[in-house]
């Protein structure tokens, strides 16, 4: 009679219990939003999605089991149903039971882990290269077997919009915050090996549709690898703390089939040639101011604002600044190596010859630097080398 | 009862004026609060000091959420809000959480095993009175030019070295505090180890103190780490040292190994005195003794030992090899094991028990259900390969607020429940206990639930705005958030109106199933108490003598 009693009321409250899970870990999804990891579009990332799986529902059906337990006791041995407490303090039968079932089910669980893990630090093989360096607050991107490298920075739409108090209603921007100048393009079906570093602080390189993020330390260089499945666009975000504008370094990941992508390596060969070129010729004033000022808009303005007047006390105000009006080598030495200790970084592996010296003239004769000096890029690539 | 209260007090007392004044209080404010040296005093203080660092952390808790309301910048600099994730977690840990397990120490571990005071009462004044110092000296880097600190509370470098001249007393901050819990720490094994009353042997403490003994080793072992590591940040930007500068020769992923050998130990250190509280009040209201006593006390060796062994867990994406990534996804899943077991003889110490359901067992309970949630989010963690997709993404965030929120907090506010009635004399209001229970559970899975969804999702931690993607969750995140906040008021109300005004008297024994000799003494419990050692027998503690 009371056995029974026990088995039903436990029977009950397990039907209760897993409907509360249910509503927990299934319902949200029929609100519209995404609830769960992605599945992605690599077999790593498959991986990594269905041990999230098994290891959900293994805590699911634990925590079910003890929260049933838990839940018969409180609706049968109350106090105000006349229940009289029992005095028993232990069993070594029940403690090394409870003891030895979660070895067990630790140890299944980690079979499946070591496998997926093994494949994931196993870069071998590899059929192209990709070297990913973080900036504060961009990433760069060398493809290591070819002439191709660029900057990838937020897109301006996003960087107008993300101001405090811009009055622009995010909703109403493509992908924001999660959209780029220059996507990442890479080939669908080849393993790509990827070597992660930073450049000043630590940030984090991460696509979900990989199924991995890796840390960009400075002075290390970290290896990582995918081969993507399908064309698409894939969008991640930097996932390592990285000073004020961590939130805004997006990673937007073009994949695209293989013709297609020699196609685009050749268009950028091309590209590079003919950025080689520019930098060896003479430039106009007027060309530099133009090129500075829109260098200037997507490289400087997030510290030193539009305005060249900073954000005191982190960014100092270029208008008027000893260094923007003073000594044009001093400047450039500024701008190429950074500061040390501060914000201001090294933009000499970050933009090239031309784009600095646009921005150099830009800076020193907007905002009401009339300094009236024209830089050239030969004047960067000199003190560069030296 | 005469000879526990203690008519006739000797310890480091000025008799000549205090004969006849029964409890021995000494007079005047500033000798009672601020030079005592009466372990119920500063219990006291370092209670009232950690709700008040609850508060100033929680609104900027308050702030995070608000910005966290919709896409979009509303309210402040992403600048500010680092500042703000960063100073409310070091408040959390350094100044709330902490200060409150060590307050309950003061109070209640001389209750508990018969000891008249701590081992070292001066050092105990002097360990609370350095905390006001440190953490004025941390809140005010806020107004200074360069900004408090905005690394977030792991300091993490190159990072943490960008801050500027206010980073020097963010590290000092940082040492005072550290000093401060190694004296609090010396003076509890020192109180433990020696001053337990006569019969009071190892294995009849209360759960209580033994975690809170286990507590104390950790903090003697890891805080000086945590010094070290921040006196190495401060050379690395003040003096030109280059332990963490790549440039210089020096590893910025040392400091990470240094930080979380230290950052793993006291994630234990806020959650093991939880253990020992809930271990008390759930045999008090199931009127039953604690299930499985020893191996409690063994379960709470082990995860302190493993504790010391899985820190770069927090590292899985840093780039380790693969043998050291496999040994700490093996060593962190074998932390389930102790924590496992803890749980189910819960569960079993109030299977065919006689329960009640009284505000501290209300808080107990949730905490059971709520920390398993969060312990069986933590395994998830542990499984390297996801942890690749889950690491700093807002299931992490989730993870550890569940175990801190409704673990550690929640376990704090049982035994403030619990105990007031001993501390105050009064009884609180058992109505509006429920209230805030209730609305403090309601709320904080409505709070930090979603974020589970938000960051299987992929929104990353640490971020001041997000994709249009990640709005519904935030929104109720944030409702939840501030209707938690607002729901911790009733906690003040509840105090101040049962140590003011309640006209409920309480007795000594003040809980039916009640056991240990806290309840001994008379509730408010006098000045002094135990001067002359009670004689513990088996049966009087609150757990049974036959392990
Ligand atoms: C079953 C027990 C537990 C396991 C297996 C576990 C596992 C983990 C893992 C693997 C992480 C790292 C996640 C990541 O960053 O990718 C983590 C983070 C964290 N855990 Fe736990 N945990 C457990 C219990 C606890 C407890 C009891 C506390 C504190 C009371 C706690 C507090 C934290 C905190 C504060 C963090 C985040 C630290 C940060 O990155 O800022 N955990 N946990
Ligand atoms: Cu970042
Ligand atoms: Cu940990």
């Amino acid at each position: 009679m009371k056995k029974q009693n026990t088995f039903i009321v436990g029977l009950a409250v397990l039907v209760a219990v897993s409907v509360a899970f249910w509503l927990m870990l299934v319902a949200p999804m029929y609100t519209g939003n995404e609830i769960n990891m992605t599945r992605g579009v690599s077999s790593l990332s498959r991986e990594h999605y269905s041990l999230h799986m098994i290891i959900l529902w293994v805590c699911a059906v634990i925590g079910i089991l003890v929260f049933t337990a838990m839940f018969t006791s409180i609706v049968l041995h109350r106090k105000s149903k006349g229940h009289e407490p029992a005095q028993f303090s232990h069993s070594t039968k029940a403690e090394i039971v409870w003891t030895i079932i979660p070895v067990l089910i630790l140890i299944a669980m980690a079979i499946p882990a070591t496998s997926a893990l093994v494949k994931m630090e196993t870069p071998t093989g590899a059929e192209m290269t990709v070297k990913v360096t973080g900036f504060q607050w961009k990433w760069k991107y060398e493809y290591l077997e070819d002439e191709v490298g660029f900057v990838s920075t937020l897109a301006a739409d996003s960087n107008a919009a993300r101001q405090l108090g811009s009055g622009i209603d995010p909703t109403s921007v493509d992908n924001y915050l999660l959209a780029v100048d220059k996507p990442l393009v890479l080939p669908v079906g080849r393993k790509i090996k990827f070597l992660i570093t930073a450049d000043d602080v630590i940030h984090a390189w991460w696509v979900p549709a990989f199924g991995w993020k890796r840390d960009a330390v400075p002075g290390f260089i970290n290896e990582a690898w995918v081969r993507i499945d399908e064309p698409g666009t894939y969008r991640g975000q930097c996932a390592e703390l990285c000073g004020k504008d961590h939130g805004f370094m997006p990673i937007v990941v073009e994949a695209v089939e293989e013709d297609e992508y020699v196609a685009w390596v050749e268009s950028q060969t091309v590209a590079h040639v003919a950025a080689t070129e520019e930098a060896q010729r003479a430039w106009d004033f007027d060309e530099l101011m133009d090129r500075g000022e829109s260098v200037y808009a997507s490289q400087c303005a997030t510290c030193h604002q539009d305005d060249g007047q900073g954000l005191a006390p982190a960014f100092p105000a270029l208008a008027g600044s000893t260094v923007a009006t003073g000594p044009l080598e001093e400047h450039i030495r500024v701008v190429l190596e950074g500061r040390e200790g501060t914000a201001m970084q090294a933009f000499g592996d970050l933009l090239t010859p031309s784009d600095i010296a646009a921005a150099l003239t830009y800076t020193r004769n907007a905002f009401g630097n009339e300094t009236g000096d024209v830089v050239q890029p030969s004047d960067i690539a000199g003190i560069n080398k030296g | 009862m005469s000879s526990i209260t203690g008519d006739d007090v000797t310890i480091g007392h000025d008799e000549a004026h205090a004969h006849d004044d029964h409890d021995h209080k000494p007079e005047g404010f500033l000798a009672r609060w601020v030079f005592t040296t009466n372990h119920k005093d500063i219990g006291t203080l370092y209670l009232v000091f950690a709700l008040l660092m609850f508060f100033i952390g929680g609104s900027m808790a308050m702030v995070i959420r608000a910005e966290l309301f919709m896409p979009g910048l509303q309210l402040v600099e992403p600048d500010f809000f680092n500042q703000m994730t960063t100073m409310h977690a070091l408040i959390m840990v350094f100044g709330a959480v902490m200060p409150a397990w060590v307050g309950f120490a003061n109070w209640m571990i001389p209750l508990m095993v018969g000891a008249p005071d701590m081992a070292l009462p001066r050092m105990n004044n002097w360990s609370f009175w350095i905390l006001p110092f440190a953490f004025t000296m941390l809140l005010s880097t806020l107004f200074m030019d360069s900004g408090g600190p905005a690394a977030g509370w792991t300091l993490y470098p190159p990072l943490s070295l960008q801050t500027g001249d206010s980073f020097a007393f963010v590290v000092f901050a940082v040492h005072m505090m550290g000093i401060s819990s190694i004296m609090g720490a010396i003076n509890i094994i020192a109180t433990i180890m020696n001053m337990r009353a006569p019969g009071m042997t190892l294995l009849r403490m209360p759960l209580f103190v033994w975690t809170w003994l286990i507590t104390a080793y950790l903090l003697i072992a890891v805080m000086p780490v945590l010094a070290g590591a921040v006196t190495m940040l401060l050379t690395d930007h003040f003096f030109g040292t280059s332990f963490f500068n790549a440039a210089g020769g020096g590893d910025p992923v040392m400091f990470q190994h240094i930080f979380w050998f230290f950052g793993h130990p006291e994630v234990y250190i806020m959650i093991l005195p939880a253990f020992g509280v809930v271990s008390e009040i759930l045999p008090t209201f199931s009127r039953k003794p604690l299930f499985g006593y020893a191996a409690m006390v063994y379960a709470t060796a082990s995860i302190a030992f493993l504790s010391f062994i899985v820190w770069a867990h927090h590292m899985f994406t840093v780039g380790m090899p693969l043998e050291g990534e496999l040994f700490f996804m093996y060593a962190t899943m074998l932390i389930a094991v102790p924590t496992g077991v803890k749980v189910f003889n819960w569960v079993s110490t109030m299977w065919k028990g006689s329960m009640t359901f009284e505000t501290p067992m209300l808080f107990s309970i949730g905490f059971v259900v709520l920390f398993t949630i969060g312990g069986l989010s933590g395994l998830m963690l542990a499984i390297s390969a996801s942890d690749l997709q889950y690491h700093d993404t807002y299931f992490v965030v989730a993870h550890f607020h569940y175990v801190l929120v409704p673990g550690a907090v929640f376990t704090l506010m049982a035994g403030a429940y619990y105990w007031l009635p001993k501390w105050s004399g009064n009884m609180y209001s058992e109505r509006w206990g429920k209230i805030h229970f209730w609305l403090s559970t309601i709320s904080v899975n409505v709070l930090f639930f979603p974020q589970h969804y938000l960051g299987l999702a992929g929104m990353p931690r640490r971020i001041p705005d997000y994709a249009p993607q990640f709005a519904d969750f935030n929104m109720w995140s944030s409702l939840g958030g501030f209707a938690f906040g607002l729901s911790q008021l009733i906690f003040v109300g509840v105090v101040i109106h049962c140590v003011f005004f309640s006209k409920q008297k309480a007795t000594a024994q003040v809980w039916e199933g009640a056991k240990g000799l806290e309840w001994t003494v008379p509730s408010p419990a006098p000045h002094h108490t135990f001067t002359t050692p009670p004689k513990v027998t088996a049966g009087m503690v609150a757990h049974a003598d036959d392990h």
